[in-house]
């Protein structure tokens, strides 16, 4: 299917914080970090394989992630502060020193690896 | 070794009247006698100049939470008022909240050695002194606040008269310990608390929830527990009602209620307030001038109102909230778990007002009307009626009555109704400036070695060239020495040293088990993490407490 | 080998700086903590242990070496960056501004990017607040706007907001109504009385609704059923009846409202609502900061400079313009070109373009840990950890101050020393 737009949202969770402290090396950290959270309908519309990945794209850049769902409003996706995120947030700030963390538009789809 | 000659000396407390006489400052800092001849040592020529005691404050509000707010909530303060980094001095900005090294730098630049902090709430006590370590020069201490603290409040609930008294003696002595303050400070007593439970205006005998004690108990038996310790400064007293109509009344019953007990008065002007028929503000100075005359115990600071820019910044939390909705001015409000509260709203104080020129005149007519010098400490509550940066000015207004006449001139025409100033022709002389600018405030403090030039006090000694213009006499001062070391030239700061931290010591008292289990229920940090520890003090010097019975 | 237990410590996790923690040592190690969340067991038993290697330009060098090519790197610059702090004591931040005084430097801390529009709010409105032994001793009241405590500030309800049983709240929860407003449900508003779930970016109209309805102002073009935020109008009013009617309320934002469409907006409005509400009653706001120490670098930074962040000393006095000294904004443009990085991983924490800015320059880095900016500084300098093995100075969401405690020993110096020696020696390079 084609790819979906959306709107993301960089949070806090209780495993990034917990994994950060124990280093910012370790799986659990890189793992969580890298995994997008999403509404049950939109985790169905992008109908991935077990295992299979999906490409987020912003205007600043593109990653891979591991999705999983949650409830939540549709077409908003939330993935954990960390350098997964930092590769999509923009470089605008509009003249407050913080870029938007929260609420930039990305599109989302299956990735082929 | 510092010898400072030709000079004309103001000394009141040895009660030198401009007498040409030398001043020796020895190797450890202390004034001593002149040392025999042939001894070498740095010579000052201080001809045409008066020397006068380093300058001493009593009530400023210079480091802690809720200046710091006030800083961080006004960088309009800031951006016209800077000072660059120097070789030898730090940079700074602000000119009604100016910042911890600026702040020094200002006073030690007026000739000011001795500042103290007003207001600190016992748990943000390690704020106050963290930030007076970047107070450079001036030697400071800090005022703990007490008035509506729920201990205090549930000892003098109790019944045992004997039992009370001697537990709030302890608690006292364990508050000044644990904080590293060094007076008992009571604002709006019982004020504050209500305020919390959204509860109005009370008087002296209104009771306070929970414990349905009056602010008439509060200030009685904090003023006798200061009196029986013996802490070297009475009672520092922000009464209530501070800024309403009217409000003398409270004042006066308050200083009668408090007779005979170690009490100073501060910031009086804001207590002086008498009320027209249609409830508009009026002078009352006269009234508590006269109280004050009869009463040669009882001291008082001014509290002087100076147009231009301020900051209004107490633990009076209700009274900013007022200020903010007369106002309509940005707010911080701080209530502090157990103790007290905080507000701030900055200011713009008017000659065109007529509240603002009743309030400038009110607190000249006080320091006119008060006969004795010695009982009334110039001040401007700084930043509350306006920056301390405003002294030389208000030395000027009371000095040169021609000056004051023609600043009289530019206040809303309808302010000669409700006041009595263009009527006062006292001019004060040099000596009696030398008394209310230090002398009478190091007295009211019980610092023996401040304030004057005695052999044995500090060597603190401001340096002014002696002017027509009283202003720009004391705006610049020739020299200033800290400890007998030179810190300002021309009334700039050439020195950062760090100054001193004025303490009480009341011994090892610790809360008792009954108060550590309200602590632990009540407050949100740990026993064992409130007192303020050593590190935050590295130059103590210990203030004797006076005998007692 | 003798365990020691240490108790009343702090923890250095998140701004709620919890002092009740007991520690457990052996052997110069944490082997267990008591009284403590999740995150801030893990940073206990990890935040001492996993050094980086003290390197100057991808060698091992020694402190001396690292202290030396610290300064050079900093006197040369034309326009260095002094940056971080969230993670050490005010001790170390304040010989931080004086080093950035002394260098001319652009100087900012993490709250540029986090809690920064709060406090520029601050400088628009003020803030009526209170300390959160307030909250717990008093508020029956409690809002969580744009902020999820259970998975960042984990002790916040049990200790102060929700659970915590004070002088007036005997009852703890049952003394208290729970509202959460967030873009998505979170373990924080299952627990919650009344649950607004908004549309993103929409917290400063609702906030201006809010304000409409405690002013009794008329809304005309709405009705009852018309939505704000997502939200009928309806439910507002009861939130609206809520703040009118508690006792004691106090509303914590997260940086749901700072990060957000809006930012400082958002603030100003939500603080301008809270203020409103003092007409009738007392209702407080607090900002929930993160890093355990970042109100105390906008302490620091306030009284030694006048402005809590994104400030410049390049003129020789202290300037501050937020999107111009700010570090992100900085960096982006390639405005600096040289940084000194003290107690954070903008590695971890910056967006890409920055981070990308920050690889171009010389970039010096000071952290307890390996972390991913220590991974390719230029160089670095491992310090003890702020709370386990260095002492000094914490400032609370609420701005109480608590000193941390050194309980285990470290080879490593604090950040404070190593500063220091850096001060010292762009001292000399400037006199020589």
């Amino acid at each position: 299917m084609a790819a979906k737009q959306g709107f993301l949202i960089t949070v806090r969770t209780a495993k990034q914080g917990n994994a950060m402290e124990r280093g910012k090396y370790c799986a659990d950290y890189v793992a969580e970090t890298a995994t997008l959270t999403l509404s049950p309908r939109d985790y169905q519309e992008l109908a991935l394989k077990e295992g299979q990945r999906a490409r987020v794209r912003s205007d600043s850049g593109q990653v891979l992630v591991t999705c999983r769902s949650a409830e939540g409003p549709d077409g908003v996706f939330f993935l954990p502060l960390g350098p997964t995120a930092n590769e999509l947030i923009g470089e605008q700030t509009y003249g407050t020193g913080v870029p938007s963390y929260k609420g930039f538009t990305v599109e989302i789809e299956a990735a082929q690896e | 070794m510092l010898k400072i000659i030709n000079g004309a000396l103001y000394d009141p407390a040895q009660e030198i009247n401009g007498q040409i006489r030398a001043v020796c400052v020895g190797d450890d800092g202390k004034i001593r006698d002149a040392p025999p001849e042939g001894q070498p040592c740095e010579t000052v020529d201080a001809a045409g100049c008066a020397v006068m005691a380093g300058g001493v404050d009593i009530h400023s509000h210079i480091a802690g939470t809720k200046v710091n707010s006030a800083r961080s909530m006004c960088p309009e303060d800031h951006y016209d008022h800077f000072k660059p980094h120097t070789a030898t001095t730090r940079a700074g900005t602000g000119f009604t909240v100016p910042t911890s090294f600026y702040t020094g730098y200002e006073y030690a630049g007026l000739g000011y050695t001795t500042v103290f902090e007003a207001a600190v709430p016992p748990l943000e006590a390690r704020h106050a002194h963290e930030e007076l370590l970047d107070v450079p020069i001036i030697d400071t201490g800090a005022y703990t606040l007490m008035g509506n603290n729920y201990m205090v409040m549930q000892i003098l609930a109790e019944e045992d008269p004997v039992g009370r008294r001697e537990r709030l003696r302890d608690l006292i002595s364990w508050l000044l310990e644990s904080t590293k303050g060094y007076a008992v400070k009571v604002v709006n007593p019982g004020g504050v608390e209500s305020w919390k439970w959204a509860q109005g205006i009370q008087n002296l005998d209104t009771p306070i929830p929970p414990f349905g004690v009056t602010p008439r108990q509060i200030m009685t038996g904090l003023a006798e527990a200061v009196r029986d310790l013996g802490l070297p400064h009475g009672m520092h007293l922000h009464c209530n009602h501070l800024g309403e109509a009217g409000n003398y009344i409270t004042t006066l019953e308050t200083m009668r209620a408090l007779d005979g007990l170690p009490v100073h008065m501060t910031h009086l002007q804001f207590h002086a307030y008498g009320q027209n028929k249609k409830g508009t503000l009026k002078s009352a100075a006269r009234e508590l001038a006269d109280y004050i005359n009869e009463h040669p115990n009882v001291t008082c600071d001014v509290g002087q109102l100076v147009f231009g820019p301020a900051t209004t910044m107490t633990a009076d939390a209700p009274m900013q909230y007022r200020l903010h909705v007369v106002t309509g001015h940005k707010w911080i409000n701080n209530d502090v778990e157990m103790e007290s509260g905080a507000g701030v709203v900055p200011l713009q104080y008017k000659p065109k007002s007529l509240v603002n020129a009743i309030q400038w005149c009110i607190g000249l007519e006080l320091l006119l009307l008060v006969k004795n010098p010695w009982q009334i400490v110039l001040t401007t509550d700084h930043p509350n009626a306006g920056p301390f940066s405003a002294y030389p000015q208000i030395i000027r207004l009371l000095m040169d009555r021609d000056y004051r006449a023609s600043q009289m001139e530019a206040l809303n025409p309808r302010v000669g109704k409700h006041t009595v100033l263009s009527q006062l022709s006292r001019e004060y002389t040099l000596e009696e400036i030398a008394v209310i600018t230090r002398s009478a405030a190091a007295r009211a403090l019980g610092l023996a070695q401040r304030g004057n030039l005695s052999v044995g006090s500090c060597g603190d000694i401001a340096i002014y060239r002696v002017q027509e213009d009283k202003e720009r006499m004391f705006r610049q001062p020739a020299y200033v020495f800290k400890d007998g070391a030179l810190v300002v030239r021309d009334g700039t700061a050439v020195q950062s040293p760090q100054g001193r931290r004025l303490l009480v010591r009341l011994g090892d008292a610790a809360l008792p088990d009954d108060l550590a289990q309200e602590f632990h229920n009540y407050y949100s940090i740990t026993l064992a993490n409130f007192p303020v520890q050593d590190e935050y003090t590295p130059r103590p010097e210990v203030i004797p407490c006076k005998k007692t019975a | 080998m003798t365990v020691t237990v240490h108790k009343d410590v702090v923890c250095t996790f998140c701004g709620a700086l919890c002092d009740d923690l007991e520690m457990h040592v052996e052997d110069n190690r944490v082997i267990d903590v008591k009284n403590v969340c999740g995150i801030g067991r893990s940073k206990a038993l990890h935040g001492d242990n996993d050094k980086p290697e003290c390197r100057v330009y991808g060698m091992p060098a020694t402190l001396e070496r690292a202290y030396d090519a610290a300064a050079e790197i900093l006197s040369q610059a034309k326009s260095p960056l002094v940056y971080g702090f969230s993670s050490t004591v005010a001790e170390a931040n304040r010989v931080g501004v004086e080093l950035a005084e002394i260098l001319r430097a652009g100087l900012d801390n993490c709250s540029s990017y986090c809690h920064g529009p709060g406090v520029l709010a601050r400088q628009h409105v003020g803030l009526p607040t209170c300390t959160l032994g307030e909250a717990k001793n008093r508020a029956d009241l409690v809002v969580f706007w744009g902020a999820n405590p259970m998975e960042s500030h984990m002790r916040h309800f049990s200790r102060y907001s929700v659970q915590a049983k004070g002088m007036y709240t005997p009852l703890g929860r049952k003394d208290r109504k729970l509202v959460v407003v967030d873009v998505r449900p979170t373990p924080s508003s299952k627990n919650a009385d009344l649950f607004f779930q908004v549309i993103p970016g929409s917290d400063y109209e609702i906030a201006t609704v809010l304000r409409a309805l405690v002013c009794e102002l008329p809304l005309p073009t709405l009705t009852d059923d018309s939505l704000v935020g997502g939200v009928p109008l309806s439910r507002w009013r009861e939130l609206v009846g809520l703040l009118r009617e508690c006792k004691y309320g106090v509303v914590f934002f997260g940086i749901g409202l700072t990060q957000s469409q809006g930012k400082d907006l958002n603030v100003e409005q939500l603080i301008r609502l809270v203020s409103d509400c003092n007409r009738y009653t007392r209702v407080y706001a607090m900002p929930m900061r993160g890093h355990a120490n970042v109100n105390g670098n906008n302490q620091v930074f306030v009284w030694q400079t006048g402005y809590p962040l994104a400030i410049s000393f390049n003129r020789g006095y202290p300037r501050f313009n937020p999107g111009e000294f700010s570090v992100i904004d900085m960096l982006n443009r390639g405005d600096v070109d040289a940084a000194l990085i003290v107690a954070t991983d903008p590695a971890a924490h910056l967006p890409h373009t920055a981070v990308e800015g920050l690889k171009k320059i010389p970039t010096i880095v000071l952290d307890p840990v390996n972390s991913l900016t220590t991974a390719w500084a230029d160089v670095v300098i491992p310090v003890a950890t702020s709370g386990l093995s260095a002492d000094g100075t914490y400032y609370r969401m609420d701005n109480v101050p608590i000193r941390l405690r050194k309980i285990l020993d470290c080879e490593w110096p604090a950040d404070l020393e190593v500063l220091q020696r850096i001060k010292e020696r762009v001292l000399h390079a400037k006199n020589h």
